[in-house]
């Protein structure tokens, strides 16, 4: 299996589907000369032409409501944002029209609105933004927040043949740090289904995103004081694999939840609540949530780094777990 | 304000069977309009029942203007562009009324349905949402080298939202044939025009997204028709899209909760003479067309397809409860 970083296995992804349906296209800012911001569509021009590598103004309401209006007609659109950050432009078009189309008109909006996410980069509080929970309230839309290269390809896929409008958050931290053997040629992993990353019995780590990196280096740490860390990469809120969850609250009895966003109306709330309803004769310990802290992601790497959640908090959060 | 009523042209670009139909739609969009009215009244419908009556002539003569690939993005006060796209009365009135049956299963109302088949997606509540949504869909069908002209349409309120200058630089950058109809109707819900915009044209628009853009009168359905004929054969040419301004009246409140006593009585006096359903009728029999005793009996035979229509549809129950829980997403 070749060897791809996270944003290679992503372009991979966009690129099969591409060649293998001539409905899907790419509209974005930048994503064809320049080949976007992160040079994840590098060469897509010259594959694919500018039929199907649009440039499109600064217009993000523009941008996703075209997509809206040609998966109405046929096509499969994916959107670039070219941060995520900026969806907030577009934030009617993805939440009253698509997210409402199929229960409404009883017509799927297949199309992607992808692009990069998260903190950590010392961008500054409109280049680093986790906002995924927004969607998952939104109702209508699937959330998708892959950790890994091979999830991202295997993600994407899914969400390119998906009849519903997803919204795709790419971490830009992991883009070019992160590299793994991925799957060649098509490679599709469903929407809803959640990765065991590594078994354990003493507690669990619930994440996603960048915090799958985070959970995994705490488990090692773990590992070498005999403490054994189940962590599970949910990988997609809408559809949400409450099963896998609960399954895991149920064997290790302890959990602790973590995402790079903030806190307060986080994902990692309805995951605690899920728990609790569905589990909570099988807790030894109160559910724990290590998040960022409850403001904008600051440009200053000191102020950054106080704010996001780290390796050091979930491992401090975790010992409070296991001796609760 | 002009007080002057102008005569309705005689446009060499339709004939007879044209005629009779634009008076036969804009009599259905009046008579539909009229109905819902009642029910309102009546306490039969529920929810917001928004009044066409003054918009005839704008939404059948531009619906008229499209051919058989072309699609219609209509708006809340377009009533008789569904009509045109040969909509059934029934469909609509389970839609209006959320009965059973109601192409939306009641998760919405009024125009807001879509019909595939027929052409027609309707409107969300949001003004100027569906203006890039139009836009992209034309978009597809050029990028399959196909060609469908879209319609649309955007009140003097509505205008003034941002969807509407992205989508329509959008659509003049890509060259789309995008039709834009501004029914500038005098009032976005209580607010004049001049707290609206203050350029003099709407249309004016057009020149800063590289477009074309024309304001016509909006109560004359064959002036409306030809210019929007014009449009539709630069758009075919590719030569992108067309702003229309469409000058009018709303002759009611924004919907029917609404007394518009914010509107001067002379203002409403002065557009009751430029009623484009009336005009046209004494346009018609002015030109034999046809005589006005066969005008009475189209009308009376619509006003007898509306009830007939209610009465099929009024005690059809609600759809199931069921339905809330169905179709969030798609398979």
């Amino acid at each position: 299996m070749p060897v791809m970083t996270y944003l290679e296995a992503i372009a991979d992804a966009l690129r099969i589907e591409m060649r293998m349906d001539e409905s899907v296209f790419m509209i974005g800012e930048d994503i064809g000369t320049y080949g976007g911001a992160f040079k994840l569509t590098k060469g897509f021009l010259d594959e694919f032409g500018n039929k199907r590598i649009i440039d499109a103004p600064i217009s993000e309401a523009a941008i996703i409501g075209a997509a809206i209006g040609a998966s109405l007609n046929g096509m499969r659109p994916v959107v670039e944002m070219q941060f995520m950050d900026f969806i907030t432009c577009g934030f009617n078009q993805l939440v009253n029209v698509a997210g409402t189309t199929a229960y409404r008109w009883g017509i799927g909006v297949p199309m992607v609105v992808r692009g990069p996410a998260g903190g950590g980069v010392g961008a500054n509080p409109f280049h680093s933004r986790n906002s995924e929970a927004w969607f998952v309230q939104a109702t209508g839309l699937k959330v998708v927040c892959p950790s890994s290269p091979a999830d991202a390809k295997g993600l994407m896929t899914a969400s390119i043949r998906d009849n519903n409008p997803v919204v795709f958050f790419e971490h830009k931290g992991l883009y070019r740090k992160i590299k793994e053997e991925v799957p060649e040629g098509e490679y599709i992993i469903p929407l809803g289904k959640a990765r065991t990353v590594c078994e354990g019995k003493d507690a669990s780590i619930i994440c996603y995103g960048s915090a799958v990196h985070m959970a995994v280096e705490v488990a090692e740490r773990m590992k070498k004081e005999g403490v054994s860390i189940e962590v599970i990469d949910i990988r997609t809120l809408v559809p949400f694999d409450e099963e896998a969850v609960i399954a895991s609250a149920r064997k290790t009895n302890r959990v602790l939840i973590t995402h790079e966003a903030t806190l307060t109306g986080g994902f990692a709330g309805e995951i605690s609540a899920r728990i609790t309803e569905k589990a909570f004769n099988s807790l030894d310990a109160p559910v724990k949530r290590v998040a960022a802290f409850d403001s904008p992601t600051p440009f200053a790497p000191t102020l950054e780094k106080a704010m996001l959640p780290n390796a050091d908090i979930i491992e401090q959060e975790l010992r409070e777990l296991l001796l609760y | 304000m002009s007080k002057s009523i102008p005569p309705l042209i005689t446009s060499s670009t339709v004939d007879k069977q044209q005629r009779i139909s634009f008076l036969k739609h804009m009599l259905m969009a009046r008579e539909f309009d009229l109905a819902m009215q009642r029910l309102n009244r009546q306490g039969r419908a529920f929810g917001g029942v928004y009044s066409q009556t003054g918009n005839e002539a704008t939404s059948v003569g531009s619906a008229s203007a499209l051919g058989p690939n072309d699609v219609l993005f209509p708006m809340h006060r377009n009533i008789g562009g569904h009509f045109v796209f040969g909509q059934e009365l029934d469909v609509l009135m389970k839609a209006f009324l959320a009965r059973e049956g109601s192409l939306m299963r009641g998760t919405d109302g009024t125009g807001h349905y879509a019909d595939p088949q027929k052409r027609i997606y309707g409107n969300i509540s949001h003004l100027g949402a569906m203006i890039p949504v139009a836009a992209g869909f034309t978009m597809a069908s050029k990028l399959r080298g196909e060609m469908c002209v879209a319609m649309t349409y955007i009140g003097d309120g509505g205008s003034q939202t941002g969807e509407f200058h992205e989508a329509m630089n959008f659509a003049s950058v890509q060259k789309l044939p995008l039709i834009l109809i501004i029914e500038n109707n005098q009032y976005a819900y209580s607010s004049p025009n001049s707290i609206e915009f203050a350029c003099e044209r709407l249309s004016d628009r057009a020149l800063g997204y590289g477009c074309h853009g024309i304001t016509i009168d909006g109560t004359d359905v064959e002036l409306v028709y030809e210019t929007c004929m014009d449009a539709v054969n630069r758009a075919r040419n590719g030569e992108g899209p067309t702003i229309i301004e469409t000058i009018t009246m709303r002759m009611r409140g924004h919907a029917e909760h609404d007394d518009f006593s914010y509107v001067p009585k002379e203002q409403l006096a002065h557009w009751q003479l430029m009623d484009p359903v009336d005009r046209y009728i004494e346009h018609c029999i002015a030109k034999k067309v046809l005589k006005k005793s066969e005008i009475d009996s189209m009308r009376e035979s619509i006003i007898q397809d509306m009830r007939n229509a209610i009465d099929a549809v009024i005690d059809l129950p609600f759809p199931p409860a069921e339905e809330a829980f169905r179709n969030v997403f798609m398979d």
